[in-house]
């Protein structure tokens, strides 16, 4: 279970990323934050800021059309 | 000795924080389908931890006006030009397809639909972020308008000097 979870569904580009940010912000070290979009663009750019904020993306699946994304904090 | 090795330690730190990375958009176009991409692009570049400017020159300033800013300036010229160019996101209009108005209220209603946020939720978004606005002081001159007639929160205007020296400093700079 996640620390914190975010709910962009039916959010366009680029809320979800915003939004994991602003969350991750608040967070704590090693919290997991988990996001749920809706926004196939998710896809390739919630992996892309990940990466680049050294946050790590411990899963990422698809569920009916609805994207999820594990991260924690570092 | 407590102190000196507490101010010791600070120093160190202070040395070991890089800085943070700087962004910088040029807001020139008062046209929708280019202020939407500015604002996206800044708090974008917000979110990834940047410290990012949006610097507003000529038709760009209207996104920053105030929609009650009514007819500014002195010169018969200015006064015209607020009348046709009233500015503030509600008036922006489409560099294509515009139709008198009409393209841009059924791009705004499609992007509503759609729950892309709007230019104004973008603006209010940026400042939350702490993106910095800066309006361009000599546009303001040109047009007749004063710091009264823009949005509250902005940062001071400034001018070509100072974006230059930014972006000199910046990763990542782009005109939009």
């Amino acid at each position: 279970m996640a620390d914190v979870t975010v709910d962009a569904r039916g959010l366009q580009c680029p809320m979800p990323v915003i939004k994991l940010s602003q969350a991750i912000m608040s967070a704590e070290t090693g919290n997991t934050i988990e996001l749920i979009s809706t926004d196939r663009g998710s896809c390739s750019d919630v992996p892309a800021w990940a990466d680049d904020m050294g946050h790590a993306l411990k899963e990422q699946f698809e569920d009916s059309g609805e994207f999820h994304f594990l991260l924690v904090k570092s | 000795m407590t102190a000196e090795v507490a101010e010791a330690l600070e120093a160190l730190q202070q040395e070991a924080q890089p800085e943070q990375e700087k962004m910088v958009l040029v807001a020139a176009s008062g046209d929708l389908d280019k202020a939407w991409p500015a604002l996206i692009l800044g708090t974008t570049g917000a979110a990834y931890g940047m410290d990012v400017t949006i610097f507003f020159t000529f038709w760009g300033l209207g996104i920053l006006k105030k929609p009650d800013a009514g007819v500014t300036g002195e010169d018969w010229r200015q006064r015209m030009l607020s009348v046709f160019n009233k500015g503030a996101p509600e008036n922006l209009g489409l560099s294509r397809l515009n139709f008198g108005g009409m393209g841009a209220r059924m791009m705004k209603d499609l992007a509503d639909k759609n729950k892309v946020a709007s230019v104004q939720e973008l603006l209010e978004l940026a400042q939350d972020m702490g993106v910095k606005l800066w309006p361009c002081q000599m546009t303001m001159d040109l047009m007749g308008l004063d710091r009264d007639h823009l949005i509250d929160g902005l940062d001071d205007p400034a001018g070509a000097g100072s974006a230059i020296s930014l972006m000199k400093q910046a990763s990542i700079s782009l005109f939009i």
